[in-house]
């Protein structure tokens, strides 16, 4: 089980309150959680990545492990510590803006 | 009794303020969608409780939100506006080709007749519409595909599509406006369009009285004349009788013809509303005073209507979204700043009062009158 943590207001879009989990089929990638995150949360289409491009929004970051994963492929496999729920995939909106 | 209900959209959320038909005491409620920019909320003429709203911001990107019980409670629908075919390239600021990108939606205008139609301005410029209460939207790409669409340039705000006009005489007419392209008018329900700006001077282009590069600010429309438009444009109030094919100037005695919004009376097609700005430089009212200006003749004409707004230190703006009127029989009128102050007057414009102070910049009003 995957478990993601959201920004406040996409977890108040997603109408969760707290951390989320995932079943993702491996291998584990940012991919293939973005895609089981927006199966389960319909709102979140769309927020995370843009509909055309298929890329990361500028100000969204993806962390886990005390490492950036923002700038990896969206096919890497992530750190093994996540892929097996023992670490949480962070979704950050990043600081900007002043 | 009837009622009376104003959904504000602003930097940082929506909020709903009703009143009885009195419009002396207002409950506000919200915010919804706290945090969020809300560019627009609009009731549907058809189902005055089902309400669309257009939430957006610089890290998420864009939601609508549909409520169907007046704002109580709400669901996330489509948000999924994608150009048809290749987006092709307008100009940038500099003069340089730039890709068409969606970036939020400015404007929503329900249907006159179909709760479930809505369409969409927005930016970067083009229409869209769903058919299926804002679940699946399709771009009615005659607009963009008319032939001056490279040529079209982004406002200091952004390439947006914010005026929606519908004919309620002919389902067939509907009038949008972009800034800085101009203003536009459809015959056959959006799939063709034509540019509707001979008259228009702006200077500020290379060519003052091109086919297509103004920057109107916002156009109105009184629905029993739908032949007759009123612009703000960047510089200059203007009006049009034969529905777009002609436009003169109608400023007048205003002590600044720039500005944002304009609006109608209810009752009065001859009764013209705008807030004088400064200058484009400025983005403030004049000497500190906010004004409202008002015309009976259509404009030309126009009287200071300044009781109870503020007569001095004042220095917000009226953004062009956030004009609207009801329509009970002494005709209210209601706008918002960007010091988030929302006011209204319930005599036509005699008298004015805050009816909230101290919310986030105001970027939208409008007005339900409900019986």
């Amino acid at each position: 089980m995957i478990r993601v943590v959201l920004p406040a207001h996409l977890r108040t879009l997603a109408r969760v309150p707290g951390d989320v989990e995932l079943e993702v089929a491996t291998p584990v990638t940012q991919r293939t959680i973005l895609d089981a995150l927006e199966v389960k949360y319909p709102p979140l289409q769309g927020t995370l990545r843009d509909y055309v491009t298929g890329q990361r929004r500028p100000f969204v970051r993806f962390f886990a492990c005390e490492m950036d994963l923002s700038h990896e492929s969206p096919d890497a496999p992530v750190p093994e510590a996540v892929a097996n729920g023992a670490e949480a995939f962070l979704i950050i909106g990043a600081i900007a803006g002043g | 009794m009837s009622e009376v209900r104003v959904l504000v959209g602003t930097r940082k959320g929506a909020f709903i303020l009703t009143s009885d038909a009195k419009r002396e005491k207002w409950e506000v409620n919200g915010p919804h969608f706290a945090g969020w920019e809300i560019y627009h909320m609009k009731g549907s003429p058809a189902d005055p409780n089902r309400i669309y709203a257009s939430q957006s911001s610089g890290w998420f990107g864009q939601i609508i939100q549909r409520s169907n019980d007046a704002g109580k409670t709400w669901e996330t629908v489509g948000n999924k506006f994608v150009y048809e075919g290749v987006p092709g390239t307008h100009q940038w600021y500099d003069g340089t080709p730039h890709p068409w990108e969606f970036k939020r939606v400015w404007h929503l205008e329900p249907s006159l007749t179909d709760p479930d139609m809505v369409y969409a301005g927005v930016e970067d410029a083009a229409l869209f519409r769903s058919d299926d209460g804002g679940k699946s939207w399709s771009e009615l790409a005659g607009l963009r595909g008319h032939g001056s669409g490279p040529h079209w340039q982004p406002g200091a705000g952004g390439m947006c599509l914010h005026t929606i006009i519908l004919d309620p005489s002919d389902h067939q007419r509907m009038y949008i406006a972009i800034s800085a392209a101009g203003a536009f008018r459809s015959t056959d329900a959006g799939k063709t369009w034509q540019p509707i700006n001979r008259g228009l001077r702006s200077p500020q282009i290379p060519d003052p009285d091109a086919e297509v590069g103004h920057c109107v600010h916002h156009v109105c429309m009184h629905p029993s004349r739908p032949g007759t438009l009123f612009m703000q444009k960047h510089w200059d109030v203007m009006r049009t009788d034969d529905a777009g094919d002609s436009w003169h100037e109608v400023s007048g005695n205003l002590p600044t013809d720039f500005g944002f919004v304009i609006d109608v009376h209810a009752h009065e097609p001859e009764t013209i509303y705008v807030v004088p700005i400064k200058s484009d430089s400025f983005h403030f009212p004049l000497d500190g005073k906010l004004r409202v200006y008002r015309s009976r003749s259509g404009g030309n004409e126009w009287e200071e209507l300044g009781n109870g707004l503020p007569d001095r230190d004042c220095y917000v703006n009226v953004l062009r979204d956030a004009m609207s009127v009801d329509s009970l029989d002494s005709c209210g009128i209601y706008f918002g700043t960007t010091g988030g102050q929302v006011y209204a007057s319930a005599d036509a414009g005699n008298q004015w009062a805050p009816i909230v102070r101290d919310l986030p910049a105001v970027l939208s009003v409008e007005v339900q009158t409900l019986p």
